[in-house]
């Protein structure tokens, strides 16, 4: 854009799924009847306090280490005060100077080809999550729903590392699919499991950074794309206009698909953070920091770039292969097993296999389909022992039957013939009934080898190998 | 001698020994209230008829051969800022006017057998020295009526003092059980910060903040103190650690016990008539075999800012929740968010509550945090290191619990700096989060009575009652009470 650089940088706010709130005994669940899971802790009753819940500690420490943050096992929590009908306390309670993880990094894949990028974390830390306030045409005022307070959320902030919209739907993606692998969060979007605070700056390459904007509110990731290129445009405007960029805090209002002061940096809030008195510092053990980091599986990124390296499969299966653990897991099992191509497993996998589940709305691991069932079908055509639209039928028998691979293809006689004896009387004798079509094969019409195949086929039923049929064809009449 | 005149150590023998009911009892405490209560001012809320209902309820299960608690049927006075489930509780406030919790403060749920008669008067939110910033109205001390009661649990000592009540809970952040215990001759105990749990305690300044017993005997603030005391999992700051001695008397020996004197405790600004009552107890601890020696805490000159920029820090807090929104005092006729808050703390909140949340607010400003709250912080570290390497050298320190006796009302109502300095000696314990115990030792001029404090290092307390012990039985009983006139 008119040779300006974009500079964005993400604060992630991520809700945990662990079953109980952050401070109190409530259940963490989203979709309760409103101000129906709520109890005097979470909705800060006068003399009520909180005790923290370990499994958020854990939680927020699996996420530091799969963003390779330095954890710190001796930490502290903080207040930060302000009013708002949402949070009855009048106060947060957040991590201010301490934060459990300190600074890690995450690496992003930007193409098809498998260039990375990494973008520095700056800290995660836990707090907990307010209210919502409730507007509607049907009554004057606004109404409060306290069943929010108190939901566990960690806050994931990024290094100003990413230099455009896609870079910034890169990190995103890959933060919910981490998030999501190590299983600590359900990152439902249209539950607002994830929402994000955008800060964007431009500026003309070898000039330093220009003074940035925070956008809040924003939570979905093509939202968050639609923010920064509209955010970024308006800065280069002014800019252009020989203004100067104020800065300030802006709202994103997505339907409207611009962004609104919300305030200046003069009107800046004073949160007045203080160490939270009712709780004590929080002390994790060694040991039990360690056993966290044991606990995580291999990281999405890791795995899609493994698959596109060293698998070769493109970007496109990569991701959905790593999207599903399931159906990645499967993969692998299959891919292990050395006898067939990871291309092909992946082809059935997410062709046939992931269609027929959906037909039937089934999961995986409730059919019959194993890795040794698929991949004695991917040998068997990939040998030519049966064809591909003969796996077709196979796939679905061995998805929901009991059935052998070998007694789907004898039952429904779907074995190919490749066997050259006996292709070579149907071969000679389609020859002899189609003159005509040698002669323009010979006559340069090398198309008509096709119409010669068919007939094959037709006189094979279906069964022969059209690969040895053509062979023998070209032997023919060549 | 009327019921409502014995300690609860003696009623408790008398229930169990089926000489009287818990009903006599009550009856005894509320017609006494129905006598002085009109001069006292001792209570927000009587609760006449939960009492009653609840000392029938403990009469049937004695009768039927229950083994109860020895606080079973005891008449007791709670502070108002301590939740009290299905009973207004409104720490004196124009605020909580109306507050009635759906819930109890752990120490209710440990008082379960116990006779509440009322939800006793209170500094508005626990900040005052003389309960009469009350928004309700003020209490008189029972010794004088012209005189305060001190504060901020004026009403529970009062309420003890006057036999409006054998037993009482208070809460003291700086001095609120100390001092009142003090100027109105009962005993009153500040637990270690950490020894009862805060749950259901409306916070003022959390971590300073404790729940503690009144009694007119040693033996019943210590009966108290073990009903209390003891980790709770709703508290994250309370202790996890056993108490062995719970059930234990006090045992009034003092031989070979270390008293330290710190000598900023005796300086300037402390009565003649004061320092001469102490040391007449200290004599006397030391004729039963106490060693007194004179120390030093060379930083309490420090102590009372330090202690007014923590607790303010920690209100201006504590106390943003009372906005209007959810529960308590609403101003009317507002025009949207910001009126509605603006409006609602106004209106809602007294002068001196507002002073320390604008205090508060001020030294958590960004800029201004270093210099004060950090600072005061540091300070608190200090205090804390030099009564640490006091208690190296003796087992309690001994000291004035105020520099003179009560104050007559109205007297330092316009002079903040004078109200606060009546907590000169009683903030440092808090800030340290020591156990500190106000023990009647004399009276002055006007016939007011003067307390000396004992302080010990944490988890101490029954050394402490042990000696106080030792002084009531030589010195004679506190719990004498005075005529209300």
């Amino acid at each position: 854009m008119n040779n300006y650089e974009i500079v964005v940088g993400l604060e992630v706010h991520a809700e945990l799924n662990t079953a109980t709130k952050i401070y109190c005994g409530c259940k963490n669940s989203f979709g309760s009847a409103v101000n129906s899971n709520c109890c005097p802790i979470c909705t800060g009753m006068p003399g009520t306090l909180p005790t923290l819940n370990e499994k958020v500690v854990e939680y927020a420490i699996k996420m530091g280490h799969a963003l390779n943050c330095e954890i710190h096992p001796i930490c502290k929590q903080d207040r930060k005060n302000y009013f708002y009908p949402d949070l009855p306390k009048a106060y947060q309670i957040s991590q201010f100077d301490i934060p459990l993880c300190g600074k890690g990094y995450l690496d992003v894949i930007l193409d098809d080809e498998g260039t990375t990028k990494r973008i520095g974390v700056t800290r995660i830390h836990i707090e907990e999550d307010a209210g919502k306030l409730i507007h509607d045409d049907s009554f004057e005022g606004s109404l409060v729903d306290f069943n929010r307070c108190g939901v566990p959320l960690i806050e994931i902030v990024s290094e100003p590392d990413m230099r455009s919209s896609a870079e910034a739907k890169a990190y995103l993606e890959t933060i919910k699919s981490i998030l999501q692998y190590i299983d600590i969060s359900d990152c439902k979007m249209q539950e607002g499991s994830i929402r994000c605070d955008i800060n964007v700056s431009v500026h003309k390459p070898g000039e330093p950074f220009g003074t940035r904007c925070e956008m809040k509110n924003v939570n979905s990731f093509s939202g968050a794309v639609r923010a920064i290129e509209y955010e970024a445009a308006r800065q280069i405007e002014v800019l252009e206009a020989g203004g100067v960029i104020h800065q300030e805090t802006r709202r994103w209002d997505d339907p409207a698909g611009k962004s609104v002061l919300l305030r200046s940096k003069e009107d800046a809030q004073d949160y007045r953070y203080f160490p939270e008195p009712d709780l004590l510092t929080i002390v994790v053990p060694e040991q039990k920091v360690k056993d966290l980091r044991d606990t995580l599986p291999e990281l999405p990124n890791h795995k899609t770039l493994r698959f596109m390296k060293e698998l070769e499969l493109p970007r496109f299966d990569a991701n959905l292969l790593v999207e599903s653990m399931e159906k990645g897991a499967f993969f692998e099992a299959c891919v292990e097993k050395g006898s067939c191509k990871p291309k092909n497993i992946s082809n059935w996998l997410l062709g046939d296999v992931t269609r027929l589940c959906n037909e039937k709305n089934i999961a995986l691991a409730d059919t019959r389909l194993t890795p040794e069932r698929l991949c004695e079908m991917i040998a068997m055509i990939e040998k030519g022992e049966i064809s591909g639209n003969a796996g077709k039928t196979v796939i679905e028998e061995i998805m929901f039957t009991e059935k052998t691979v070998a007694q789907v293809v004898k039952e429904k006689g779907l074995a190919q013939i490749s066997d050259t004896g006996a292709l070579d009387g149907i071969v000679q004798a389609v020859l002899a009934a189609n003159e005509k079509s040698v002669a323009d094969y010979k006559n340069g019409k090398t198309n008509a080898i096709g119409f010669l195949v068919g007939q094959c086929m037709r006189q094979s039923k279906g069964q022969g190998n059209p690969a040895l049929i053509k062979e023998l064809l070209l032997r023919y009449l060549g | 001698m009327e019921l409502y005149e014995m300690t609860a150590s003696e009623l408790s023998r008398l229930m169990r020994d089926k000489a009287c009911s818990a009903e006599e009892a009550a009856k005894s405490v509320l017609g006494q209230i129905a006598r002085v209560e009109g001069k006292v001012g001792a209570y927000i809320t009587v609760t006449e008829e939960g009492a009653l209902q609840k000392a029938r309820e403990i009469d049937g299960r004695r009768a039927k051969g229950e083994e109860l608690s020895p606080l079973a049927g005891i008449p007791m006075a709670i502070k108002d800022n301590i939740c009290t489930k299905g009973v207004l509780t409104t720490c004196g406030s124009k605020m909580l006017h109306n507050f009635v919790p759906p819930y109890n403060a752990t120490v209710m749920e440990r008082l379960t057998d116990a006779v509440v008669v009322g939800k006793a008067n209170m500094d508005e939110f626990a900040m005052g020295s003389s309960c009469e910033t009350s928004y309700f109205h003020k209490t008189a001390n029972p010794h004088g009526l012209g005189y305060v009661p001190g504060g901020s649990s004026g009403g529970s000592a009062a309420a003890v003092a006057a036999g409006e009540a054998v037993l009482a809970l208070g809460s003291d952040t700086g001095g609120s059980i100390r001092l009142p215990a003090s100027y109105c001759g009962i005993v009153g105990l500040k637990p270690t910060y950490g020894a009862v749990s805060r749950y259901g305690l409306v916070a003022f300044a959390s971590s300073l903040d404790q729940i503690g017993p009144f009694g007119r005997s040693v033996d019943d603030v210590a009966m108290l103190y073990s009903a209390i005391c003891g980790g709770d999992p709703m508290d994250a700051t309370s202790a996890k650690r056993d108490y062995p001695d719970r059930d234990a008397a006090p045992s009034g020996d003092v031989k070979g016990l270390r008293i330290g004197l710190p000598k900023e405790y005796f300086g300037a600004g402390v009565e003649e008539e004061t320092r001469a009552a102490v040391m007449n107890a200290v004599s006397i601890l030391e004729k039963k075999g106490a060693v007194i020696k004179e120390i030093s805490l060379p930083s309490t000159g420090y102590a009372l800012s330090a202690y007014y920029m923590i607790s303010s820090a920690e209100a201006s807090s504590n106390l943003a929740r009372f906005d209007g929104v959810k529960y308590g005092y609403r101003a009317e006729g507002c025009e949207g968010l910001t009126e509605l808050y603006e409006k609602t703390r106004s209106e809602g909140f007294g002068d001196e509550v507002k002073r320390r949340i604008m205090l508060g607010t001020f030294v958590l400003s960004s800029g201004f945090y270093d210099a004060y709250y950090k600072r005061a912080k540091q300070l608190q570290q200090q205090i804390s290191a030099e009564f640490a390497a006091a208690f190296a050298g003796c087992d309690l320190i001994l000291t004035p619990t105020s520099p003179s006796t009560a104050f007559r009302m109205g007297e330092n109502l316009d002079d903040p700096l004078k109200m606060y300095a009546a907590d000169i000696c009683t903030v440092t314990v808090n800030i340290a989060g020591l156990p500190g115990l106000s023990v009647p030792c004399g009276r002055g001029a006007n016939n007011m009575p003067l307390g000396m404090q004992l302080i010990g290092p944490k988890f101490a307390e029954k050394t402490l009652l042990d000696a106080a012990k030792a002084y009531e039985n030589e010195a004679g009983s506190f719990r004498a009470i005075p005529e209300i006139q």
